[in-house]
């Protein structure tokens, strides 16, 4: 499956349809380094963190844990382990709003520090280590994708063999989000030697780590990390033009490889593993160097931040310490948004904890925020057409959602729609469209689930009638075969005779009580 | 925190507004009308001025009965710039209940009956259009000479007399001042018999095509250029239009250059430029896809030839376009991109 990839990235790059030029707004927040920021008071960690089943937790209120200590686990196959972001106390654990687009309540367990952030250490691990050794590790150390989709790495890795070719992620999304690019500039070699890392756990040897071409200076530093460290043969770096969404994993895919993902399936369908730099980062710390995946960089920056900068905080950390390290908000700010500016989603509750896909905290004023109202007709202009990164028509998508006509959505591909925003960003009429497939997409899984429980109800039904259907038989065989040995006339005729009018007496006796009233 | 809000993605306000692609076209049309008032004199400006009144005028009204948001959609620009595509289509000194009537048709029958903005399967201004060269055939076709050949060039009194009272300028006879455009030239000499060079030997001619006119369609180029510059509109429909012109009308002229006007001069006549860039461009009326757009672009320049040459009507632009209105529909149902990765 492998066979169409080309022998050598970056010498050709190729185009995915669509897509916009955004202004990005990155120096903004890269004016200075990532700064630290220490772990203190409550750390609010929600139990959601990880795509895949929940896992269950393993402590309990008032236990005291360490930094890194498991503090919930699961059985599956796609679980990984969630670690306390410092040592402490556990405080409680109970239902608070999580830090996801629906601010629904979920599982948090609130670690009160204790100021010595002391950690709980696994053995180092390092290239003489075992294909599985390596990957248990990564699912025990907590590792998910870092990029935002918190998809289990072990799992991934997991799914390659020594055909596969690992992707390294350094296209950022979206505008203002600076984290991977800081990341790229500061800590290089964890990058790579994450990536290195990476490859074992896979058993392949080919990696190549995409960025866009308005970083300046980032190949060469990962080049250089790259040479120092002696793996030319296995890594290379390519500089990707800056075209949203070129940190999208399919487009980028298609931009390095020439390949398209099939719609529904995974890069692994084309032999391809996709990870984030920032997770070849924390695949490092957490192998290398025995630390559980407890913290990130996030970029906190926007219109509306005083000091916008890169902080790497604990997870739990809540929003409110990033915003003040950031200098804190300004008067004007309209919306607090988790990502960037096209795909993110907005909180209000900035006593939420940070989790491992925060990877940026914007603040937007006013003037550079999309308005509610008012919204115009569609006037079929196309653009949205143009910009769409997975050639879908978002004009007849808006139509048929208006109608209701949830099948001819799903026919028309909705579920191939990657949700970036770019339609409805250039929309003239300004349609809030994304809004549209969000609740088409709800609304179609919603009634497949319906349709199900339904089949299920009625198969449990039919099986239901079956059972007693196949029991009456059962009692009118065996009532025939006793009929059929007695008749059959034992040497005893007579006594069968008695018996039978025997029965027809008794029958008669007791028919009055129990007969039913006639309607 | 409050104030803070809450809302689903994309945050970003977004860079463009209907008003803001309708002033874009509006502005492009500059050069155009400027070119307009040069060689047939100020009565396209009363024409674009009365035009917009009364575009504005029934578009307050029908959004008034209609119950809708005035002050959303009073201040769009749709309506004024249909009225001004309109008024550039018309004689200049076309009286001013013709112009009055195709803007009723236009705003209120062609766009407010079928649902108003973004709902009409026609194009308005070339409905309006269609409506006063039906109506009112003889008004419609009092075009003047264009300046350079011209014997008169009316000034704004005459204008005015011209159009609110129907007295012709100079005191002379419509018929007097009033000459026929190029196209009309082609079409009734070539019905008499008469050879295309000869006919093109008549003043009325220019370069390649009419004089004035192939400076006009100059300047709607530029301000088309300025369109595809800006993204307002995308190149396939003016491509696909012109190149069909060109293509389908060559071998006609290299087989017979004495019948068959010159494929350049089906291109720089008429309002073939104008419709290429600013009115098969109309994307409420048009194709919205891609290689819809290349199919629409292609049926309003086939659809002008035949017009052109077998038609009753001189030019077909406008005929064209609101034929190919009907199509879009069905075009756009049986044009659909590959989805990515599919
Ligand atoms: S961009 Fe907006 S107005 Fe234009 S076709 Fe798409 S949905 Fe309609
Ligand atoms: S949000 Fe969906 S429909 Fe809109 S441009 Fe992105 S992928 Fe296309």
């Amino acid at each position: 499956m492998t066979a169409a990839l080309p022998e050598k990235f970056g010498e050709r790059l190729w185009r995915f349809p669509g897509g916009l030029r955004l202004r990005h707004f990155k120096q903004m927040a890269c004016q200075s380094a990532i700064q630290r920021i220490k772990p203190a008071g409550l750390h609010r960690v929600q139990l959601d963190q990880q795509c895949g089943p929940e896992p269950t937790f393993v402590v309990e209120p008032g236990q005291t844990v360490l930094a890194g200590e498991p503090i919930a686990r699961g059985s599956d196959p796609l679980s990984v382990t969630l670690h306390a972001p410092t040592s402490g106390t556990v405080v409680a654990i109970e239902q608070r709003p999580t830090l996801h687009a629906s601010a629904r309540p979920g599982p948090c367990v609130i670690i009160e520090a204790d100021g010595k952030d002391h950690w709980f250490s696994y053995p180092k691990l390092d290239q003489s280590a075992s294909r599985q050794v390596l990957l248990e590790a990564l699912a025990e150390r907590g590792v998910v994708g870092l990029g935002g989709a918190l998809f289990p790495s072990h799992a991934k890795l997991g799914g390659g063999d020594q055909d596969s070719v690992l992707i390294l992620n350094g296209a950022e999304c979206e505008p203002y989000i600076a984290c991977d690019e800081m990341l790229m500039r500061e800590r290089p070699e964890q990058i790579v030697r994450g990536a290195e890392l990476m490859l074992k756990a896979l058993g392949s040897s080919r990696c190549v780590i995409g960025i866009e071409d308005t970083m300046g200076g980032v190949r060469r530093t990962l080049m250089d990390a790259v040479k120092r460290l002696g793996l030319k043969a296995l890594i290379s770096v390519v500089k990707v033009p800056t075209i949203y969404p070129e940190g999208g994993e399919r487009q980028l895919i298609k931009v390095l490889t020439g390949l398209e993902v099939p719609s529904g399936g995974l890069p692994i369908d084309l032999g391809l593993i996709c990870h984030n730099v920032a997770t070849a980062a924390a695949t490092h710390e957490a192998l290398a160097n025995g630390a559980a995946c407890i913290s990130r960089v996030s970029t906190v920056t926007g219109p509306a931040i005083e000091k916008p900068g890169n902080f790497e905080a604990r997870i739990g950390t809540p929003l409110q310490r990033l915003i003040s390290a950031a200098g804190g908000m300004k008067s004007d700010v309209s919306r607090l948004v988790i990502g960037g500016p096209m795909m993110g989603f907005t909180v209000k509750d900035t006593s939420t904890g940070i989790t491992k896909a925060a990877n940026c905290v914007l603040a937007l004023d006013w003037e550079e925020t999309r308005r509610k109202q008012p919204q115009m007709p569609c006037i079929r202009c196309g653009r949205c057409e143009d910009v769409c990164p997975a050639s879908l028509q978002p004009q007849k998508l808006y139509f048929f959602a208006r109608e209701e006509n949830y099948e001819r959505m799903q026919a028309d591909d909705l579920f191939d729609c990657i949700e970036c925003g770019a339609c409805a960003y250039v929309c003239p009429s300004h349609i809030p469209l994304v809004d549209y497939y969000r609740h088409g997409k709800a609304e179609i899984k919603h009634r497949r689930e319906e349709a199900i429980r339904a089949t299920r109800s009625r198969q449990r039904f039919e099986a239901r009638e079956r059972r007693i259907a196949a029991k009456e038989q059962a009692r009118q065989q065996r009532l025939e075969s006793r009929k059929k040995k007695l008749n059959a006339g034992g040497p005893d005729g007579d006594a069968v005779a008695a018996a039978v009018a025997r029965a027809k007496e008794r029958k008669a006796a007791t028919k009055p009580a129990t007969k039913e009233p006639e309607q | 925190m409050k104030g803070l809000e809450s809302a689903g993605s994309p945050h970003w306000a977004p860079p463009t507004s209907i008003r803001g692609v309708m002033l874009h076209v509006l502005l492009a049309l500059i050069p155009g009308v400027l070119a307009h008032w040069y060689f047939f004199g100020i009565g396209i400006l009363i024409q674009i001025i009365l035009a917009v009144s009364f575009a504005l005028l029934f578009e307050a009204a029908a959004l008034k009965l209609r119950g809708r948001d005035m002050r959303l959609f009073l201040t769009d620009l749709s309506a004024p710039l249909t009225a001004v595509l309109f008024a550039l289509c018309l004689p200049p000194l076309l009286p001013w209940w013709a112009s009055m009537t195709g803007m009723f048709f236009a705003i209120v029958v062609a766009k407010h009956l079928y649902g108003g903005l973004g709902h009409n399967p026609f194009n308005p201004a070339m409905v309006g259009y269609a409506v006063v060269l039906i109506s009112f055939p003889v008004h419609a076709t009092h075009w003047l000479a264009p300046a350079g050949i011209a014997m008169y060039t009316p000034d704004f009194q005459d204008v005015i007399r011209a159009i609110l009272f129907q007295i012709p300028p100079g005191g002379m006879t419509w018929d007097a001042i009033s000459e026929a455009t190029p196209l009309d030239v082609i079409r009734t000499g070539a019905s008499q018999g008469i050879m295309i060079p000869e006919i093109r030997g008549d003043a009325i001619f220019g370069d390649f095509g009419g004089r004035g006119w192939e400076w006009i369609a100059n300047c709607y180029a530029l301000g088309g250029l300025f369109l595809l510059w800006r993204k307002v509109i995308t190149w396939h429909v003016p491509v696909a239009m012109i190149l069909a012109t060109i293509i389908a009308s060559s071998p006609f002229w290299l087989a017979n250059p004495d019948v068959h006007p010159a494929p350049l001069e089906h291109v720089f006549t008429g309002g073939l430029i104008l419709g290429a860039f600013f009115i098969a461009t109309d994307p409420v009326s048009g194709c919205t896809t891609r290689r819809g757009k290349w199919i629409f672009g292609i049926g309003v320049g086939l659809l002008t030839l035949v017009i052109r040459r077998w038609g009753s009507f001189p030019d077909g632009v406008a005929f064209a376009v609101l034929l190919m209105n009907m199509a879009a529909p069905f075009i756009d149902r049986h044009v659909n991109p590959r989805t990515f990765g599919k």
